[in-house]
């Protein structure tokens, strides 16, 4: 039972040796996954949600803000990142790139067993590999252990990279588009299996995703992100069937739905829902019920000025 | 429907490789003038393939081993797309039928303005132009898409996905051809980008009355924008009908697959995380 809190993190880059102008790629970004329960990141390219992954993973290390693991701040460093990352794990987007194509997916299995200390001797490893295998649903099992990636399917070695993740058995996942590089037909088959392996082994899990559907349908809660802010957040069904910020609406209206009528775009939708509390600043993760649905207040805001122009031209068109 | 525009007859193609692959098998679809006909399937299921060869594009070991091909514009007497050569076929190309690439992001060549990518089209293709002609009509095809024309003088990499398939489309269009094909033009492409290029392609259509065969493997977005879609798999076409009919009342088990295979955004329809298993090929002689 861990829970993974993410508090305050902002990361900065900075271009031409630290001399240019800073690029603030996230800003000020907090969530609370608890034991159990998946909580989805969305947003387009580039608003932050994938170096918030890499900072949760200590690939990437944050300007300022920490990192929590049940109220705790691990502490830094090789031999501490690497007692760290046995607990927290990631799973990439792109299966063709994340596996070493000259080793056999045995090897690529193998050495986390190993370096994390998971397993002692020959005869372990193998009953571990069997297990990691079982568990994603991966068989025949010694088969596919003594293949090489180029010779697994899309979705095949989609799970050889879950396999792995699991495989220090981590109490934290961080999915990173986990399916985007995967055929339609097969991207349910794989978040059904990490939501499977979820409820199995209790993990908290962070899923970052463009794709509001799954977004929804695997999740309880949904973050909204747009340019390394947090613009919405709130339980799955709220963000999605009433947003109020005007980029939910925006996405909300751009994802293919054909089961549904059209999304009407409304900017005064707030009015008529009260239960959602427009704020300038973030939501206090101490005090915030998890559940209440927020959003970023924009009405002000002259970042947000050409998103609502642009929004008022989709609410007039819909009409 | 109206007179088709394109009739695929029966087409089939085979990759001679050392074992041979049949990647389409006896495929017949009719185009309407200004028709939008989605194509959905899996990643090897053989649409590319399709696009390929009614686009005349497929190179050895691709063959196409039977059917036929027909392009009927305006009534006039049909015209056999297989068996079009050299001249004849440069001239069909991009003038009657042009193409969206699958990672059209990529396919502008990095070391050429925009400007020149565009023009090139009308060097290529139709000598009659002059220089300052070349240079109005390129303005002009940018206006079309939205893309302000100060960008002729851009290179691709200074345009963000969206522009460069902006760009893209209007390569396209420049010889006003009356069918696209696009194939997985908005794969890379972000949601809201991608919807925004959705609305620029339909608007496009219904101003210039071009017909697109779409080729995506995301069903739910196909079934949004297409006026009648059909379903392969290995090869086969399983399933065509109006996209209301199919999102409605598919018959066919796989198209019933994949409907289930993605969840509604806003609806309640129960999705599946199954595996879809082809057992045609095993109940049929080969």
């Amino acid at each position: 039972m861990t829970t993974l809190e993410v508090r305050h993190l902002t990361k900065d880059y900075r271009s031409h040796r630290g001399h240019g102008a800073a690029l603030r790629a996230v800003d000020d970004f907090s969530v609370r996954v608890t034991a159990g329960e998946t909580v989805a990141l969305v947003g387009e390219s580039g608003s932050g949600k994938s170096t918030v992954a890499k900072m949760a993973v200590r690939l990437v290390t944050p300007t300022a803000g920490e990192v929590l693991l049940d109220g705790v701040a691990p502490a830094r460093g090789g031999r501490a990142d690497k007692r760290y990352r046995s607990r927290v794990q990631m799973v990439f987007q792109d299966p063709f790139s994340s596996l070493n194509p000259s080793l056999p997916i045995a090897y690529q299995l193998a050495r986390p067993l190993r370096i994390h200390g998971v397993v002692r001797s020959a005869a372990e490893e193998e009953r571990e590999l069997l297990r990691l295998m079982e568990a994603v649903n991966l068989s025949p099992a010694k088969e596919v252990l003594r293949k090489y990636p180029h010779e697994l399917s899309g979705g095949q070695r989609q799970r050889v990279a879950i396999a792995r993740a699991l495989a220090p058995r981590p109490e934290v996942l961080i999915a990173d588009e986990p399916v985007s590089m995967l055929d339609v037909s097969i991207r349910l088959e794989i978040l059904q299996l990490l939501d499977d392996l979820k409820r199995e082994n209790d993990l908290a899990v962070l899923y970052i995703t463009h794709d509001l559907a799954t977004a929804r349908h695997f999740s309880s809660r949904i973050v909204v992100m747009r340019r390394g802010r947090v613009v919405e957040r709130g339980r799955s069904d709220d963000v999605i069937l009433t947003p109020v910020h005007p980029y939910t609406q925006l996405l909300v209206r751009a994802a293919p739905d054909p089961a549904s009528g059209p999304f009407a775009v409304d900017l005064q939708r707030y009015e008529r829902h009260p239960e959602v509390t427009l704020g300038a600043l973030d939501p206090d993760l101490d005090t915030w019920p998890e559940d209440a649905h927020w959003a970023r207040d924009w009405r002000d805001d002259d970042a947000d000025r050409s998103l609502v122009e642009e929004l008022t031209g989709l609410a007039a068109a819909s009409r | 429907m109206s007179a088709p525009l394109l009739s695929i007859d029966d087409l089939t193609v085979e990759y001679r490789t050392a074992r041979p692959v049949r990647a389409v098998d006896h495929v017949s679809i009719e185009i309407a003038p200004g028709e939008i006909f989605g194509l959905a399937g899996e990643s090897g299921c053989g649409k590319s393939t399709l696009a390929y060869a009614v686009t005349r594009l497929l190179q050895p070991p691709a063959e196409i081993v039977g059917g036929a091909i027909r392009w009927t514009p305006d009534g006039a007497d049909p015209l056999d797309v297989l068996g079009l050569d050299g001249r004849e076929l440069r001239a069909f190309r991009w003038s009657e039928i042009s193409m969206v690439f699958q990672g059209a992001m990529n396919a502008l060549n990095p070391v050429h303005t925009v400007r020149s990518q565009i023009e090139d089209v009308f060097v290529d293709h139709r000598s009659g132009l002059s220089r300052t002609e070349r240079r109005a009509r390129a303005e002009e095809l940018l206006a079309t898409v939205g893309i302000d024309p100060r960008h002729l003088t851009s290179y691709p990499h200074e345009l963000s996905g969206g522009m460069r398939q902006r760009v893209m489309i209007a390569i396209a269009l420049a010889l006003r051809p009356r069918l696209i094909v696009m194939d997985e033009p908005t794969t890379a492409l972000d949601v809201v980008v991608q919807r925004t290029i959705l609305d620029e392609i339909d608007r496009l259509r219904s101003e210039l009355g071009f017909a697109v065969l779409f080729i995506t493997h995301d069903l739910g977005l196909l079934l949004e924008i297409s006026d009648r879609v059909g379903i392969m798999l290995s090869g086969r076409l399983v399933e065509q009908g109006s996209s209301r009919q199919i999102q409605d009342a598919p018959r066919h088990d796989y198209t019933q697959h994949l409907l289930r295979s993605f969840p509604s955004l806003r609806g309640d329809m129960p999705a599946t995380g199954t595996r879809y298993v082809d057992r045609e090929p095993e109940r049929r002689p080969s």
